[in-house]
């Protein structure tokens, strides 16, 4: 999906303005400043920036993944959106409403009806066991006993943890109390889910696993994502767009196909730069106008589909190999040349 | 040379001793000097605290109370009201579960009055026979934890009801049951005050200090002139002495719930509360329940002081055998205390970890089993304590109650044992002792007395200047600044010499004993239950033994002050020890260098602010204990705290006394935990 197709909904997120500055006179430097947040002489008054004016939208069952090497601000911002920090200036709304003007009560509301949170270090209660954890976002709702462990128990056979339910979290492998994290947060059936770094911590491996079973879920769930990662590969697989941060300012928000051809600034080039081409570009890009009297291959592939996935198909098929829209229409026809080219050719060369 | 100076720490001590010994040489003992010793300008503190105590007890905020039995209202004070009715729910509290176990009218009393219980003698609690107790705390042990637990509790009671210590120990534990759950219950809510707000915080860490480090006989004084005498004021000191250790781990526990844990709860929708209570207390739970097992500790090491004003049981009985010199006796009930002690911290412990099954489909038996169980005992209990009603027709029921000269004693074992002590070592252990107080004792002594006043200072106060800066100089100042106004400062001097011995040799024997016990995991656990032992074990019991061999000296003192003082040296070295990272051992051994070297030149420094700590909190044991000294008789404040205890207008003697022991340890303190902190920011482990 692509933003511009959402662009009709009403966004589930909207940042304007964000800023998050820490330090004692944050709001009185703030307000000095006119909106011109200069991290280094912010640094000198003795404050830190952490996110710099912060304005883009999520729309609902986007997956929206925010990247940025280490103290970028990246959990930061995501946790300005959840409120766990109180912005310093700038407007979120969920779903239209204003989220700095809720006072407690309702922001415990929200938080018990349509949000859901993922951690690095998994944070799970250690005094609680597998259920219990998964239970307790219900429990604090004043969910009843059995409901809420009838739930949980629903909860641990879609993450696939059946028959563990009394383990405690120091008895599970990490991935396994990841997935316990990630039933945690879905036992409310939030709208929105945030999750920072969720497989950071795990080994590549059970990344890559938890990676697909996150897919599955949101396959089946289809839920408005907030997905914090510095893991590119991860994020190629999951977005629907990426937002690279950093200093605390969104350098780039666009699809991963834009950012990595079309990086709007000098640093996006940069942090780019080694990601593999085929695993971005879709053959859209790659393919060419349909020619009636050239011989295609009987295969076909869909324009969306990634080079990466396709390309053996490609270079296995004598014949250009006819390119097909959504609806079944052939749009084009692509030369196993042209995929050669992205796999092997010279990175500059494509960029342009 | 300046330059110089200020690089090198150990030349900035060496002229620091230097223009201290100066100072002792040239200047005289003059009275009326104030280079020898300050004037007592304090003189007058402990009579204006007296008066402030009397003010606010008789004439302060006077209201209209009505009297019952006078039928009429009455000006009292505000103040002696609130006491009173503090008093009266905790004795209500412990009378109450007193006369469970025991029997008794005072809690229907309460309710009916004494003219109506007279009237009708039916009225009255029974009291559990012993069987049942034993047996439903044995119920209780298995429920909680399973089959060792069970037979441990069924041990430790059926020991008490055999050797005839049932009924003070029920009175003890009738105490302890309820000076310890408000203990724990204060400290926590303390605790998560202070860990909520940073000026709480600040404000309650010096009184905690304070309330650690005075003697526990100085505020035995207010506590008795503003409650009164009896079980209720035994507990009220009780619950002062064991609340402080619970706020500190409190703080320390929920401090270092990691930040993600917490917006895990607020994400899951948490109040506060629920934040507070499902959340932060159960993940700090590890020290949490450490301080609990301190209050535990804490509440039994107090039972024999306790006794002192009032409060009845094991401590009444055992201070009451040691003055008729019946150290069996004694060890006998010193064996109870420790054994409730364990119990009761194995019980708490055991249903803090408690977790429930929620998927047992249980049927009415098995819910209720642990109620059916408990009913049966109860009912076989009784039976049988009615059956050995008919049969012990001379008075003494022995399946409801064993009295305390009816049960097993080994009394005549230990006398015989103190007796072979006496004949074998007496006259070795006199030469030795002589020498020890004419040639070590009294030399030192004399010493700290022959310390003019502002030799004292500059010494003090220049350690704190070098370890600390300016800061930590003054602060000390003003810690000897107090003491010196009083017109203590001799007797000040002399506890000063008593503790810093008692450190030296605690401090040596605690370090070398944990370093040797840390090398094997077994020998550590083994020095850890004695460190348990040894602090809930009344120390008054091996006075006996000691004083016996050395008679009332200042060895029989230092003695005392040493086993208690070990402790905390020995703990923390092993804590220390032990918390050094595995990866820095196999570093060492990677790069050549043998176990010796290994110890001296990694796990050495790198425990090394462990260690300092021990010794800053065997400066606080030793103090704690001069007040023992005081019992066997020395002439330091200890002596004079233990005088104003029998005074009426002891209190501002009491309380001044106090601070002076606890601005010593606090002097210390302050130097100990500044060096510490910096070693510590130095190694990097903060
Ligand atoms: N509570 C806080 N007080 C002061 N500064 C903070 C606080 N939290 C974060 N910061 C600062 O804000 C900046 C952004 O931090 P943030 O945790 O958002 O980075 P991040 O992108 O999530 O990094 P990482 O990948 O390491 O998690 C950092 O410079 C950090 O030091
Ligand atoms: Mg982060």
């Amino acid at each position: 999906m692509s933003a511009t197709e959402s662009n009709s909904a009403e966004p589930v997120i909207r940042c304007d303005g964000v800023y998050k500055i820490f330090g004692d006179n944050a709001k009185k430097m703030m307000q000095e400043s006119n909106g011109m947040v200069d991290a280094a002489k912010f640094q000198e008054a003795g404050c830190i920036v952490g996110v710099n004016n912060a304005s883009f939208e999520v729309y609902p069952g986007e997956l929206l993944i925010i990247m940025g090497l280490s103290g970028s601000g990246k959990s930061t911002l995501l946790r300005c959106i959840s409120r766990l920090t109180k912005a310093t200036a700038g407007k979120i709304y969920i779903e239209g409403e204003d989220i700095l003007s809720m006072n407690n009560k309702q922001l415990i509301q929200l938080r018990r009806s349509k949000m859901g949170m993922v951690f690095q270090s998994f944070a799970l209660l250690p005094h609680k066991t597998v259920l219990e954890n998964i239970a307790f976002p219900l429990q604090v709702k004043g969910v009843s006993t059995k409901e809420s462990i009838k739930r949980a128990s629903d909860m641990i056979e879609l993450v696939s943890l059946s028959g563990r339910e009394n383990y405690f979290p120091r008895e599970l492998s990490g991935g396994q109390q990841q997935r316990v994290g990630i039933a945690r947060s879905l036992a409310i059936e939030p709208d929105i889910w945030f999750l920072d770094e969720p497989f950071s911590a795990l080994d590549p491996l059970i990344r890559k696993e938890m990676q697909d079973e996150f897919l599955r879920l949101q396959g089946v769930l289809s839920k408005t994502i907030l997905f914090v990662t510095h893991d590119f590969d991860e994020a190629l697989r999951l977005a629907d767009r990426i937002a690279i941060m950093k200093d605390g300012i969104i350098e780039q928000l666009d699809t991963p196909a834009n950012i990595v051809l079309n990086p709007a600034t000098e640093y996006v080039r940069k942090f780019t730069e080694e990601v593999p081409r085929e695993k971005v570009l879709k053959i859209e890009s790659v393919m060419d106008a349909v020619d009636p009297s050239a011989a295609v291959a009987e295969q076909q592939v869909s324009k969306d589909a990634i080079i990466e996935t396709v390309a053996e198909m490609i270079l296995n098929s004598d014949k250009p190999v006819a390119v097909i829209d959504d609806a079944g229409k052939v749009v084009g026809a692509v030369h196993a040349s042209k995929v050669i080219n992205v796999l092997f050719g010279g990175r500059t060369e494509q960029a342009s | 040379m300046i330059e110089l100076l200020r690089e090198r720490k150990y030349l900035q001590f060496l002229l620091l001793i230097v223009v201290f010994l100066l100072m002792c040489m040239f200047i005289p003992a003059t009275d009326g000097s104030w280079l020898w010793r300050l004037p007592p300008l304090f003189k007058q503190l402990p009579i204006a605290i007296n008066n402030g105590v009397d003010y606010l007890m008789f004439d302060w905020w006077l209201v209209d109370v009505y009297d019952p039995d006078i039928e009429e209202y009455e000006k009292k004070p505000v103040m002696r009201q609130i006491t009173r009715s503090i008093s009266g729910f905790v004795l209500f509290l412990i009378e109450l579960v007193r006369e469970i176990m025991l029997g008794g009218v005072k809690t229907i009393v309460t309710f009916t009055g004494w003219d109506w219980a007279t009237e009708n003698q039916w009225a009255r609690l029974p009291g559990l026979p012993w069987t049942v107790v034993a047996g439903g705390a044995m119920i209780l042990g298995y429920r909680l934890s399973g089959i060792g637990l069970a037979l441990f509790t069924g041990f430790a009671f059926g020991y008490i009801a055999v050797f005839g210590q049932w009924e003070p120990s029920m009175q003890t534990l009738s105490f302890v049951l309820i000076a310890a759950p408000i203990a724990i219950l204060l400290g926590l809510m303390l605790g998560v005050w202070a860990f909520r707000s940073k000026t709480v915080e600040t404000v309650m860490n010096p009184l905690l200090n304070i309330a650690q480090i005075v003697p526990h006989f100085s505020y035995l004084i207010p506590v008795m002139v503003f409650f009164g005498i009896g079980d209720h004021a035994g507990a009220i000191a009780t619950i002062i002495f064991a609340t402080p250790p619970m706020v500190r781990l409190t703080i320390l526990g929920l401090k270092k719930v990691s930040p993600e844990v917490t917006e895990a709860g607020k994400m899951s929708g948490c109040t506060e509360w629920q934040l507070l209570r499902t959340v932060l207390i159960p993940t700090a739970r590890r020290d949490i329940l450490l301080g609990v097992n301190q209050v535990i500790m804490q509440c039994l090491a107090m039972v024999v002081i306790a006794s002192l004003i009032g409060a009845k049981g094991l401590g009444n009985d055992l201070l009451i055998a040691l003055n008729r010199l019946r150290i069996g006796l004694a060890l006998e009930i010193g064996v109870c205390i420790v054994l409730i002690a364990i119990v009761l911290d194995r019980l708490s412990l055991a249903w803090a970890n408690k977790q429930t099954d929620y998927f047992a489909d249980q049927s009415f038996k098995e819910r209720y089993k642990y109620s059916i169980w408990f009913s049966i005992v109860v009912a076989v209990g009784i039976a049988v304590a009615w059956v050995g009603s008919l049969f012990f027709k001379e008075g003494f029921n022995y399946l409801n109650i064993i009295p305390h000269n009816k049960g097993i004693t080994t009394e005549p074992f230990w006398q015989a044992g103190v007796d072979w002590l006496w004949d074998t070592f007496f006259y070795t252990l006199k030469g030795f002792n002589e020498w020890f107080i004419v040639d070590v004792l009294i030399p030192v002594k004399n010493a700290y007395l022959g310390m003019p006043v502002i030799a004292t200072f500059t010494l003090a106060m220049g350690i704190g200047y070098i370890v600390g800066g300016i800061r930590s100089a003054l602060i000390v100042g003003m810690y000897l600044l107090f003491i010196a106004l009083t017109e203590w400062w001799d007797r000040a001097l002399i506890t000063a010499y008593l503790m810093s011995m008692a450190v030296l040799i605690s401090g040596f024997i605690g370090i070398v004993l944990g370093t040797l016990c840390a090398q094997h995991p077994t020998s550590t656990r083994i020095l850890l239950t004695w460190c348990d032992t040894f602090q809930t074990f009344p120390s008054f019991i091996y006075l006996i033994p000691v004083m016996m061999l050395f008679g009332v000296t200042d060895t029989s003192v230092l003695i005392a002050i040493v086993v208690y003082a070990t402790i905390p040296a020995a703990r923390y070295t092993v804590v220390g020890l032990r918390s050094v990272p595995e990866s820095l051992h196999d570093a060492g051994s990677m790069a050549g260098v043998n176990r010796v070297q290994r110890f001296l030149s990694i796990e050495l420094p790198l425990s090394f602010p462990h260690i300092a700590l021990g010794i800053n909190q065997t400066v606080v044991f030793a103090l704690s204990m001069v007040i023992i000294g005081a019992l066997i008789g020395t002439d330091d404040l200890g002596q004079l705290i233990l005088g104003s205890l029998s005074d009426r207008q002891g209190v501002g003697n009491g309380l001044v006394l106090g601070f002076c022991v606890a601005f010593i340890g606090l002097a210390i303190d302050q130097i100990l935990r500044t060096w510490a902190n910096q070693r510590k920011a130095a190694l990097g482990l903060e």
